[in-house]
């Protein structure tokens, strides 16, 4: 049997913890090995810290230092593709679909998550979601992992249907806020909504949090 | 970065005029913006590493907000919302604009020697 490895593919620091933390860690625990290829470093990202303590030359030191914190708090490994913040959609893809390819047949994963293009919000997302779809579609049949896209738009339900896969992540939430808290540059505001309002029910931002879901791609059609 | 002080930024500039420079230049108000708010428009511009040389440049404004304009050779360059600076460890004029929570909504950054992909300056 083929060894399990996830593959998580966002295109920005924060995206592993915010979007997949509580499904990185159930894989964790089952000592499965998670690896985390992070497209860019933020660059671009207009948080500056709350109280402010980055510019916009030195942020993305700052996000790469988060990121590898996160990553150990997450127990995964993690690679840094080199692109630049808020340019993926400017990139071509079938060269970002050959660059993820490569990387996904050295690591060879059971299973890939990344956004689903189109339905991600932020360019980079729907950028990087669409090559990773390309990457893993010239994956040989017999190699070809599984692949999970998540749609984050507000009307994505009422498009795309329910999706296939939905975790309650609520058993890792600890893991997943410490997770967050790592990215102190972007994180501030969502901290304090958190620690302001505790309980799930009665916050939809937080609901956001505790349910991750994602489709499964359908390579056949 | 600091809460601007006019007349020393004004002197920085001075010291830019006339030589080849790269600027950053960008303005945002995030890739959210229309997510959070549907009635919100997705605006920015942004260039990295433009080369270019002028004659003087100018901070102009009072209060919190300044704005900072360069007169080029062939043309003009300008930036508006400007709060906050900074001349880094790497002799680069970095300037920028944040609303109230911090964000950053405008910048303008001026260096003899191209902005790199990541700082080096920070480890
Ligand atoms: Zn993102």
């Amino acid at each position: 049997m083929t060894q399990e490895h996830v593959v998580v593919i966002y295109p920005h620091p924060d995206d592993e913890s915010f979007g997949a933390a509580g499904t990185i860690a159930s894989y964790r625990e089952k000592g499965v090995p998670v690896t985390y290829l992070c497209g860019t470093l933020g660059e671009m990202g207009r948080n500056m810290g709350n109280p402010v303590f980055a510019n916009r030359e030195t942020l993305s030191s700052y996000r790469k230092e988060e990121l590898v914190k996160a990553c150990q708090a997450l127990d995964i490994d993690v690679r840094m593709l080199g692109y630049r913040d808020k340019t993926l959609e400017f990139e071509q893809v079938e060269q970002v679909a050959g660059h993820l390819q490569s990387i996904l047949e050295e690591i060879n994963p059971t299973l890939v998550i990344t956004h689903y293009p189109g339905y991600a919000v932020h360019p980079d997302h729907d950028a990087l979601g669409e090559a990773v779809i390309e990457a893993v579609r010239n994956i040989e049949d017999s190699r070809r992992p599984e692949l999970w896209a998540q749609a984050i738009a507000t009307n994505y339900e009422k498009e795309l249907g329910e999706p296939d896969i939905r975790h309650d992540i609520k058993p890792y939430w600890d893991k997943k806020m410490a997770a967050i808290e790592t990215h102190l540059s972007q994180a501030s505001g969502m901290m304090s909504l958190i620690k302001e309002k505790p309980d799930f029910n009665e916050n939809e931002e937080l609901e956001h949090l505790r349910y991750e879901r994602f489709y499964r791609w359908n390579y056949n059609n | 970065m600091e809460v601007i002080v006019k007349e020393k930024v004004q002197q920085i500039i001075d010291q830019f005029a006339g030589k080849d420079v790269y600027v950053h230049l960008e303005t945002t108000n995030g890739a959210y913006a229309s997510h959070f708010d549907e009635n919100a428009y997705n605006v920015g511009a942004f260039i990295r590493n433009a080369k270019v040389k002028y004659e003087h440049g100018k901070i102009v404004g009072s209060g919190n907000a300044y704005r900072v304009g360069l007169k080029l050779d062939l043309g003009w360059l300008y930036a508006e919302g400007v709060t906050d600076y900074e001349l880094d460890d790497q002799n680069r004029l970095l300037m920028a604009g944040h609303d109230r929570e911090g964000r950053l909504m405008v910048a303008l950054e001026i260096s003899e020697t191209p902005f790199s992909h990541e700082s080096v300056g920070q480890s």
